[in-house]
Parts: C-alpha cells; sequence; structure tokens
C-alpha cells in the first residue's frame, strides 16, 4: 500500500498548490506515515460493521420551519470581495 | 486576601469570594488582566483578549449564577460573536465570528465571561501548539519545553494563572495531553455530550468540547455548563444531564478500575511509569479494586486515527475557499488557481500535510484499503472498551507517554509528534469520556519540575464517575496544589 503515494497529484485533487520542497518532503514524512498505517493489514476485519462513528445516532430530523439566521450583511461580513451584497466570486465560465 | 492573589484561585475558591461580595468581578478581571500583562510575554498564551467587551460583561454579571463574573477563556476556534476566532491559521486572520457557539451561549447563561482567544495549534492539528501560525506557546513550568496540544495556549495559562479556567477542544488528546504536560486537569467528554455547534470542524466524529481547569470540582462545574442536548448539532446526545459534582467526596469502595496489560508499553519515560504505578496503588488504597483488563487492539489505534482523522479534515477544509470568508489569493487567472493559491498562501505545512495524507485514503483506489478498513478497526477499537467496562468502572493509564518535550524537538518529525498521543486516541475513536490530572512530577536535566498526568477513562455518558474518582485521588494528594514558580516580568 505504501510507496504508492503521489503527492502532486493528490495535491491537485485537493486544490491545494505545494512548492517542489514541498511536494518531496510530504513524500517522505508521508510515506513513512502510511508505512506505520500498513499494520491496519494484520487485523481481521471480516463481518465487522464500519463505524462512521462511536455514538448510535442515525437520521435526526426536525421540523421543515423557517427561522431568523444571518442577514445578507451578516453572512458578507467576512467575505474577502463583495459588491452589491453579493460575494465576487472568480470568473468560472469563459 | 488581596486582588493580587485572585488569579491563583480555583473557579470555586472565586466563585465563594465573589458570591459574597469580598471582590467585585470587575477587580477580578482587572487582576486577571494585571497578572495576564505581568507574565504572558514569557507565556505566549493568548492570542487576544478584549478588556474593554469583558469589563462590561463582568458590570452586569449576577453572581448568583453558578460562574457568575467568572472569566474563561476561549481556545481559538471556538466562535463568539464579535471576537476573532482564526484557529490560529492564517487562513483566518481577520475573521470576525458573526455568531456565538452553543457553549458560549451556556457558559454566559451560567454567568461567566467568555475572556481570551488562546493559540493551539492550527486547526487544532498538532500535539506540541508549535503549529501555530501566530506564537509559540511555553511551558510554565519549564520555558524551553512545549506546553503540548493542541489546546497549548489554554492549558498554558491555567497552569501559569492567568486563565481561571478554559474550554478547548479533544479530537485525539487535544485537552488530555497539553493538561498532563502543563500539569493540570483537562476533560474530555464523551463524544455528543457537548455541542459542537459553533466549533470549527477539525474532524467531526472525533471532536469533543471540554473544560481545562486547576481543580477537577472545577472541570465538574463547566461540565455542568456546558454539557447537554443541542438541536443545532445532529450528533448531540438526547440524554438528561446530571449534576457533575453530585458524586464528589464520595470514597471509592465499589469501583474496579482496569489497568490495560496493553499500555504497559515500552517507550515510556521511567518517571512516567513510576508515578502511574505509584497513583494506581494509591487508588487501590482509597478503596477501589485494580483489576487487569485487555484492549486487544490497541497498538492499532494511532493508524486508525490518522487515517480516519485526515479524512475527514481534508473534507471539513475544503470550505476554506477563498470566497466566503478566510483568505484570497490576488491574480489569479484561473478558478483552479484561485483554489489551490488561496490556500497554499493561507494553510501551514501540518495542516497541508493532513490535507493530503486524508485525500490520499479517500481517493479512488486507496478508500478501501485505508479508509474504510480504518473504520472497521476503529468498531473493533470501540468493542475492546465495551468489554472491558463490563468488568471496570474506569480504566487507568499514563496521559502520554513522556512528560513535555522540548520546543523544536519533534517538528521535523511527524511520526514521532503523532506517537505522542498514543494513550489518548482510542477514547475519541471509541466516544468515551476521559480525564487528565496530576500525579507528580519528573525532574529536567536542569532541575525543572515536570508535570506527569493520571489519565481516567469511563464509559458513555459516565462522567459523574469519572470525576468522583479523578476528585478522590486528587484529594488524597498535594500534585494540584504545587504551582509553577514563575517570576513577573520586569515592566
Amino acid at each position: 500500500m505504501a510507496g504508492e503515494l503521489d503527492v502532486a497529484y493528490v495535491a491537485q485533487l485537493a486544490r491545494l498548490h505545494l512548492t517542489a520542497d514541498e511536494t518531496q518532503l510530504f513524500e517522505k514524512q508521508l510515506s513513512e506515515v502510511l508505512q506505520y498505517a500498513t499494520k491496519l493489514r494484520e487485523v481481521s476485519v471480516e463481518g465487522v460493521e464500519a463505524a462512521a462513528h462511536a455514538v448510535p445516532i442515525f437520521n435526526v430530523f426536525r421540523e421543515d420551519k423557517a427561522c431568523d439566521w444571518f442577514t445578507a450583511a451578516e453572512a458578507l461580513s467576512n467575505a474577502p470581495r463583495k459588491a452589491n451584497n453579493l460575494f465576487i466570486v472568480t470568473k468560472v465560465v469563459e | 486576601m488581596t486582588k493580587g492573589d485572585l488569579p491563583a484561585l480555583s473557579i470555586a475558591e472565586l466563585a465563594d469570594l465573589l458570591r459574597r461580595r469580598e471582590f467585585s468581578p470587575t477587580e477580578a478581571l482587572g487582576a486577571l488582566e494585571d497578572r495576564i500583562n505581568a507574565v504572558d510575554g514569557k507565556i505566549g498564551a493568548y492570542l487576544a483578549h478584549d478588556l474593554a467587551a469583558a469589563t462590561a460583561e463582568a458590570e452586569k454579571a449576577d453572581v448568583s449564577l453558578p460562574l457568575g463574573g467568572i472569566p474563561i477563556a476561549i481556545k481559538d476556534l471556538i466562535n463568539v460573536e464579535g471576537q476573532q476566532c482564526t484557529c490560529a491559521s492564517k487562513i483566518l486572520r481577520g475573521y470576525r465570528a458573526p455568531y456565538s457557539a452553543t457553549v458560549i451561549k451556556k457558559l454566559r447563561a451560567h454567568g461567566a465571561i467568555p475572556f481570551g482567544r488562546m493559540n493551539m495549534d492550527e486547526f487544532a492539528m498538532g500535539s506540541s501548539t508549535e503549529n501555530s501560525s501566530a506564537q509559540i506557546t511555553r511551558n510554565p513550568w519549564d520555558l524551553s519545553r512545549v506546553p503540548g496540544g493542541s489546546s497549548g495556549g489554554s492549558a498554558a495559562a491555567v497552569a501559569a494563572d492567568i486563565a481561571f479556567g478554559a474550554v478547548g477542544t479533544d479530537t485525539g488528546g487535544s485537552i488530555r495531553q497539553p493538561a498532563a504536560l502543563s500539569g493540570i486537569v483537562g476533560f474530555k467528554p464523551s463524544y455528543g455530550r457537548v455541542s459542537r455547534f459553533g466549533l470549527v470542524a477539525f474532524a467531526s466524529s472525533l471532536d469533543q468540547i471540554g473544560p481545562l481547569t486547576k481543580t477537577v470540582h472545577d472541570s465538574a462545574l463547566l461540565m455542568n455548563a456546558i454539557a447537554g442536548h443541542d438541536s443545532h448539532d445532529s450528533t448531540s446526545l438526547n440524554a438528561p444531564v446530571p449534576d457533575y459534582t453530585k458524586n464528589l467526596g464520595r470514597d471509592l469502595k465499589g469501583i474496579r478500575i482496569g489497568l490495560a496489560k496493553e499500555y504497559m508499553i515500552e517507550g515510556i519515560e521511567p518517571a512516567v511509569k513510576s508515578a502511574v504505578m505509584t497513583a494506581v496503588k494509591q487508588l487501590g488504597s482509597l478503596g477501589a479494586e485494580i483489576v487487569e483488563v485487555s484492549l486487544p487492539h490497541t497498538d492499532y489505534a494511532i493508524s486508525v486515527y490518522y487515517v480516519l482523522a485526515t479524512a475527514e479534515a481534508s473534507a471539513n477544509l475544503a470550505r476554506f475557499d477563498g470566497v466566503r470568508y478566510g483568505h484570497r489569493a490576488e491574480k489569479v487567472s484561473s478558478l483552479f488557481e484561485h483554489y489551490a493559491r488561496s490556500r497554499a498562501e493561507g494553510f501551514g505545512a501540518e495542516v497541508k500535510r493532513r490535507i493530503i495524507l486524508g485525500t490520499y485514503v479517500l481517493s479512488s483506489g486507496y478508500y478501501d484499503a485505508y479508509y474504510l478498513r480504518a473504520q472497521k478497526v476503529r468498531e473493533l477499537i470501540r468493542q475492546d472498551f465495551v468489554r472491558a467496562f463490563e468488568k471496570v468502572e474506569a480504566l487507568v493509564s499514563p496521559t502520554s507517554p513522556s512528560t513535555a518535550f522540548k520546543l523544536g524537538e519533534k517538528t521535523t518529525d511527524p511520526l514521532q509528534m503523532y506517537l505522542a498521543d498514543i494513550f489518548t486516541n482510542a477514547a475519541n475513536l471509541a466516544g468515551i469520556c476521559g480525564i487528565s490530572l496530576p500525579c507528580g512530577f519528573a525532574q529536567s536535566e536542569s532541575g525543572k519540575k515536570l508535570p506527569i498526568g493520571l489519565q481516567l477513562l469511563g464509559k458513555t455518558l459516565d462522567e459523574a464517575r469519572i470525576f468522583q474518582i479523578a476528585h478522590a485521588y486528587e484529594q488524597g494528594t498535594d500534585w494540584h496544589k504545587t504551582r509553577p514558580a514563575l517570576e513577573p516580568m520586569a515592566a
């Protein structure tokens, strides 16, 4: 399992620019971590259900009821770029 | 008692003085501010604190409430409306919280004053607080050492008497480990016991908010305030909240405490091992029965933890896109570059490392081998604890295999840093509760006292019993009465 980690490819998936130095360093460090994690292969997990979390809570519903929440000004209060009560995004289509 | 003596008090002691009106909440806050100004330059625990806002709250404080007029420090990842909430990350520099977390509303409903934004490892990723983008925090017992992490600012502040108590988060040990290394009490509630609404998410199935305090009694008092169901958090447990102080003072007769043979690993510092074994004997002499138990999947906990926690983090941190809040790169030529550079410029090295690892274990071709398998082994770890808790009421272990390490000692080796969580990770995976409390000191080569933490783990929702056991041990020892010798800085 370990040794197959292509950091440059994974960084693309994660939308994260890495320098060449970072890519090289992470490849070395994370390969060690993955090597350590290969011990998970020793465990027999046949018939074991995967635990997404540790408490038995499923399907929590609430009433579909409108309530007050942020105003547009509050929602925009931390936006790096905004205009006319809207978020400014980077151009998506040419 | 003079005003200058106030910062050394516990929450319970201060609440008593305020209720008897011997001092006012404004005087207590002023005394705390003076002490912060005198010693935090050496420690670096606070990222920010707003005295004017807190004074306005102190002037109106209702001292008849359980925490009336008590300032409580807040780890910088819990939203308090109008205050910064940076997670010690560059990506959230300048962010102002537009709302308050449920725990903040609950603390205020009990009379407390949220005061101070505490340093931490960026996005709570780390065990030393060295991953903060803002500053390092030093251990008050030895300024050349780390306070632990990720709630290191909170722990160091409580230890240095520059906070009466704090609220932090524990995803893999981030309350208990810094509590141990800084010589205070740190409590991780059962998963779902405290609302996570308004907490910036790191690993949603593991994160839990809890108190860092000088005493077990204070920890129970803070839990009385913050525990409970919240409809804004769908993982919140809808179970009655007991009075967590109700069992304090009861003895340990009939209590069985388990010692897991898998925790007797090599690599525990001799002073830590000896202090913990002495504590186990003491628990026995206080009336508890010590029973050997087995947690057979212990050896896999760190692997499971770092697969699942990074996977969840990589998904949670996808929200930092440079559009709605947070850092945004300038002069980008495409949407891809907008994301990739905004995130590269905003996140620090450890956060990037974990995003990469988490994205990898979730990626096509590796999901089954890592993520799915880790979830299954997580279930086996959870079952280990269920079986152990059929035989005992609590489990005892060291909190950390070592005392506080030197600044810079582990920063170049992530795996070594991850191994520091060996005794704490499993509780988060299993969703159970746990506490760390002082159980002795090791001595550094330069003759400094280095605190040692005792960990007690309890089953889900058995918080009151863990407080009972911890309190009985604490009251039978003097460890919590020893404070670090910190000279105020020259003016």
